[in-house]
């Protein structure tokens, strides 16, 4: 019987500026940064009260499991901001937008009311974007 | 939505929050915190914690235990970890981080290092098959 997802992958376009969006601005925790040659290294963080669950921040480089053209094919979809990544959770939604946009975060959706509760949208420093949704979208979602 | 209700309060918080992740390094004064940001220090405090779940002071121990453990990871001393975070005594700075942590500041930095010399000796091993046959990592 499956129980858990533990580690799954955003493919991004440059491992150090995805580093710095993940951790610095969006206050992911680094779990793994090992070196895996001169042009890529396993890098992977976890949402700060999620320490089970690694996103592996994956480079897209040419393999011959990723031949040159399905290569550039995924660059040209990510640059286009054609991949949705999933939903983050956060305690406050207004506190955590004001946050993130004080930091340089672009948002495509602010906070807005949905028939599913409120949700923000926002991209990553590569083109990925997610949902931002307060751990409470169905009662108050204002903490003060 | 950019007028959501409250949205001047949310502002002052969020800038106090972002205060304290800049300068935790330093002698920090709450008091002084909250009068920047135009509260009593009850009210700044009794705000903090509904947005945060956290009293700033808890907020600025958790920050500077947060950073102690990256410190340590980079192979600085303890003592040196305990000032460059913001605590002025190595006693109640190892309290807190075994209490935050679960093991001594010494203990993490060794169960580290052996990490480290691990990873160093095969570092494929540590990255699931399923990545490391993507990426090409298996056939080096």
């Amino acid at each position: 019987m499956i129980t858990k997802m533990t580690i799954t992958n955003i493919h991004v376009l440059n491992q150090d500026s995805a580093y710095d969006f993940y951790v610095n601005k969006l206050g992911f925790k680094l779990v793994d940064d090992i070196p895996m040659g001169p042009e890529s290294r396993w890098l992977t963080v976890s949402p700060p009260e999620q320490p089970d669950l690694q996103l592996v921040l994956f480079p897209v480089t040419v393999s011959k499991m990723f031949p040159k053209d399905v290569a550039e094919t995924l660059i040209g979809l990510i640059k286009k901001g054609i991949f949705g990544c999933g939903v983050l959770t956060c305690n406050d939604i207004f506190a955590t937008y004001e946050e993130l946009k004080a930091k340089g975060v672009e948002f495509i959706k602010a906070p807005t009311k949905e028939f599913y509760g409120t949700e923000a949208l926002f991209k990553d420093d590569s083109g990925n974007y997610f949902s931002l949704q307060p751990l409470n979208n169905f009662g108050n979602e204002n903490s003060i | 939505m950019d007028q959501y209700p409250k949205v001047y309060l949310y502002r002052r918080i969020v800038q106090a929050k972002l205060f304290i992740d800049k300068n935790y390094a330093e002698r920090i004064d709450l008091s002084y915190i909250s009068d920047e940001a135009c509260f009593s220090k009850f009210h700044f405090t009794r705000l903090f914690k509904a947005i945060y779940a956290k009293t700033p002071h808890q907020y600025l121990t958790w920050v500077r235990i947060e950073k102690a453990q990256q410190l340590l990871r980079e192979d600085k001393s303890v003592s040196e970890t305990c000032f460059l975070v913001g605590f002025d005594s190595l006693t109640s700075f190892s309290g807190l981080f075994k209490r935050n942590v679960g093991i001594s500041p010494s203990s993490y930095q060794a169960q580290m290092q052996q990490l480290k010399l691990a990873i160093k000796k095969s570092p494929v091993s540590f990255v699931p098959s399923c990545f490391a046959l993507q990426h090409g990592w298996l056939e080096e």
